[in-house]
């Protein structure tokens, strides 16, 4: 380049350094720890097989249900359209456990489908189990799949629609030529997205799953940490869901094409082959269903909480201090990571394209490694050294941390990318570096990816409820574990308050780090 | 910043004050210290004797508690563990984390001979199927009634309560090498497991299942408090399985002394008459004041069943692999 000395910027590779640390420690822990483990036995082996099978059964329902609800919001036009899909986006940011709360009030033994039933002559369904879990795994992922195949049909050209028009192509034919290519490329991404969230939503089958029957992996590995004081079988259970979780990242890396998530879902195509009939009719009971499905828990919710907002239990207080402190702590931590690795990647891919992805590599290698995988390896690591219920919340916040970096990258990487093209050789003739080429130069180009970034991480961070429950001291609480305690001493209506407090803040987090990422930014 | 200062003096003056007063640490199970369990009227009349400050930590249900107790090993703060029972005794002593008490007292009202050196009792009850007169006209019986009827159960896990664990130990007892074959059978009937005794309550008195794994005594409560007799505990022909709960000191206490004294204290009147009506359990100790309604002998001697503590742990392992087998299928 300019051909002068330049300071090595220590600041990526040390980044780097953390990462692989971060994921290779836990995983060395539990390999060590596994060995003294006495194989998998029946019970473990059970835990398997229900995984994948609900998993399997989760990506399959939720796929299948989101065909035709993406296909009639591709092809309709009608008020609210745009209000539907953006409901589609909420449960990306809900709190799983307030979907779960709001599942429970529906479905549940007391809700409304299982007395609208029993008006039926039907017994009333049994939420605790398979079937619970199922339904709050359609209920997160129905909408993620939609909006993905929503994006597909998106993307298949007007005028094709217009030319099998106007050739008179029968539906089936227009299917046949026309959109089952296009699925064809959408749906095993999709399935596989779906199977690996199943795979690791501990949250879920932690509220949800019912005794050894609908025990997950995740959810062993919990129970033999917390009740059997096991850590071999903590471990050994942890190696096997970093296993299925590793194959499953791979196959989808494979599979996966660059989405462009730019892509415009605003525009319905215009579709002479569906025009009226029982097509129609079909498409307005599929939205009808699907709209229902999503928002009678969410207002299940709002209506159970709102009564108790002026009487809210003292203990919120103290949990939404430490929920803040990890929601903050982790995205700001996140942040700062992924600015040090991103621009040690965006330099590396300007000199050396296959390093840059190998780094890239290493630093969404977290995507394999379960939240609980990492917590459960921390745990194993920390425990001789340090008691681990004193450690709750640092280690939550570095693994919430780990979990959102992916996320971070992703969103940054691009910013990085154009302000190289555009500025860089400009800021390199100025010989301007570090702190002040970071100010006026990169700041600027990346404040909006990074305020999207730190939201979504702060946001993600606030709802979780995973690695916590692992270190948690009874004493010791954040919104989501209060919300779970509430609900185990069936005080619902406490629960759907807390709820409600933690999806504004949720919401407030996500809104705030946007919107000053945008602020005064015109471009 | 001038407040954050002032802030900061408080809180050190605060910590200075709290030093001169020795905290005594219990862990107990979470319905113990509840705003509705004797918990806090348990830390009302210790500290008007003991000039220190009490503490009680939740730490899940019973079995939940040795779990934190061996997973936090010698670097606990607890001094006193409340509510492990005859069934953990055994497991609870080979951790070797907790200290010999200083004798039995005298007067104990078990239906059992108190020997043991570490655990002392604080209550006792029998396991008991508990349902609602008004939802359920014709309980079962026996368990022989119970398994392979159309009746819908909560249980507790094993593996994390006192009650789900007296429920394996109870079939272990009536079915023998059979209990495995039982529970298979009786696993269609289990609407859900939960992680302790509070949960499956709740859930049960929502509605969700006709009967739950509780306590004889558990009526009284609605009886009691609620004025409400639709609550009545089913008794089985086979016998009902017996708890005692216990406390004990930790070895790694920073203030055995206290600790003795606690122990000590809660075999006096003071705490044992907060157990019946608080805890919903029989007194180790009746009180002078007696017991209140609801508290009649509900099961004549031959018919309380109950394993020797040293053969809990063997037995344990079995019927929780067969549990784990039965109702993972």
């Amino acid at each position: 380049m300019a051909g002068r000395f330049k300071p090595v910027n220590i600041a990526g590779p040390v980044a780097l350094l953390l990462m692989a640390l971060l994921v290779v420690a836990p995983l060395l822990a539990l390999w060590s720890q596994a060995e003294g483990a006495a194989g998998l036995s029946v019970p473990d082996w059970s835990a398997i097989r229900f995984t994948l099978f609900q998993a399997v059964l989760s990506a399959g329902i939720s796929v299948l249900l989101a065909i035709p609800a993406a296909r009639a919001l591709a092809r309709r036009q009608f008020r609210g359209r745009a209000a539907l899909i953006t409901l589609l986006g909420a449960p990306f940011l809900l709190p799983v456990i307030v979907a779960v709360l709001g599942i429970l009030a529906v479905w549940g033994r007391a809700g409304i489908m299982s007395r609208g039933l029993e008006v039926f002559g039907s017994g009333p369904i049994s939420v605790y189990g398979l079937t619970g879990i199922l339904l709050a795994h359609v209920f997160f992922n129905l909408p993620l799949v939609t909006r993905l195949i929503l994006q597909g049909w998106a993307g298949i050209p007007a005028e094709h629609f217009r030319l099998a028009a106007q050739l008179d192509m029968r539906p089936d034919d227009i299917f046949r030529r026309l959109e089952w290519p296009m699925l064809k490329g959408v749906l095993p991404g999709a399935f596989l997205l779906v199977f690996l969230l199943s795979i690791t939503s501990f949250a879920v089958a932690l509220a949800l799953g019912g005794g050894p029957k609908a025990t997950t992996i995740e959810l062993a590995i919990y129970q033999a940490l917390r009740f059997d004081f096991n850590l071999g079988r903590a471990a050994l259970l942890g190696l096997v869901q970093f296993g299925i979780c590793a194959v499953v990242v791979l196959a989808s890396l494979k599979l996966s094409r660059q989405t462009d998530f730019g892509a415009t879902l605003g525009v319905p195509v215009q579709r002479f082959d569906a025009r009226g009939g029982w097509r129609l009719w079909q498409d307005r009971i599929v939205l009808l269903g699907v709209s229902l499905f999503l928002g009678a828990p969410l207002v299940a919710v709002l209506l159970r909480g709102v009564p108790g907002l002026v009487n809210l239990p003292a203990s919120l207080w103290p949990a939404m201090g430490n929920s803040l402190l990890i929601s903050l702590g982790s995205a700001l931590l996140a942040l700062v990571l992924a600015l040090m690795l991103a621009g040690f990647i965006d330099r590396l891919r300007a000199r050396q394209a296959r390093g840059a992805s190998i780094v890239e590599g290493i630093a969404l290698s977290t995507l394999a490694l379960s939240p609980f995988v990492l917590g459960t390896g921390l745990f194993i690591l920390l425990y001789p050294v340090a008691n681990p219920f004193a450690l709750a919340l640092p280690v939550t916040t570095l693994v919430n941390a780990a979990m959102s970096l992916p996320i971070a990258l992703r969103a940054l990487l691009p910013a990085f990318a154009a302000n190289r093209r555009s500025l860089g050789l400009l800021a390199d003739s100025l010989g301007m570096s570090g702190w002040s080429r970071f100010r006026l130069f990169l700041w600027p180009a990346i404040r909006k990816p990074a305020g999207f970034a730190t939201g979504l991480a702060a946001a993600l961070s606030m709802g979780d409820l995973g690695v916590i429950t692992l270190f948690a001291p009874p004493e010791v609480e954040t919104l989501p574990l209060l919300m779970y305690r509430l609900m185990g001493a069936y005080r619902m209506e406490d629960a759907a308050s807390v709820a409600l407090v933690l999806v504004a803040v949720t919401l407030a987090l996500f809104w705030l780090f946007d919107r000053g990422g945008r602020l005064g930014h015109h471009t | 910043m001038k407040r954050s200062l002032l802030t900061a003096a408080l809180v050190s003056l605060a910590g200075i004050a709290a030093a001169e007063t020795p905290t005594l640490t219990v862990y107990a199970y979470d319905s113990f210290v509840s705003d509705w369990g004797p918990g806090p009227a348990v830390e009302l009349a210790f500290e008007e004797v003991c000039d220190c400050d009490l503490q009680f930590v939740g730490a899940g249900d019973g079995a939940a508690l040795l779990s934190r107790l061996r997973l936090e090993g010698g670097r606990s703060d607890a001094d006193v563990v409340l509510g492990l029972d005859t069934s953990l005794m055994a497991t609870a002593k080979e951790t070797g984390l907790f200290a010999p008490h200083n004798g039995v007292p005298e007067g104990l009202s078990l239906p059992i001979e108190w020997t043991d050196d570490t655990f002392l009792p604080f209550d006792w009850g029998y396991f008991a199927f508990v349902y609602d007169r008004r939802r359920l006209e014709n309980p079962p019986t026996s368990f022989a009634e119970l398994i392979g009827s159309d009746t819908s159960i909560i249980i507790q896990d094993p593996r994390s309560s006192t009650p789900g664990l007296g429920l394996l130990m109870w079939m272990k007892t009536v079915y023998g090498d059979k209990a495995g074959a039982a529970w298979a059978k009786l696993s269609p009937q289990i609407v859900t497991v939960t992680k302790g005794w509070s949960e499956a309550y709740g859930m049960f008195l929502e509605g969700e299942a006709d009967m739950v794994l509780s306590y004889t005594t558990s009526p009284a409560y609605h009886l009691i408090v609620e004025v409400d007799d639709s609550k009545a505990a089913a008794i089985f022909d086979e016998g009902q399985y017996m708890q005692i709960e216990v406390a004990a000191k930790l070895a790694g206490s920073k203030h055995p002394e206290l600790a003795d004294r606690f122990l000590d204290f809660m075999l006096t009147d003071a705490f044992q008459s907060l157990i019946p009506t608080n805890n919903w359990m029989y007194p180790a100790r009746t009180p002078e004041t007696g017991l209140p309604e609801g508290f009649d002998a509900p099961v004549s001697p031959d018919k309380a069943l109950s394993v020797p503590v040293d053969e809990v742990p063997a037995l344990r392992e079995q019927a929780l692999a067969e549990w784990l087998a039965a109702l993972s299928r």
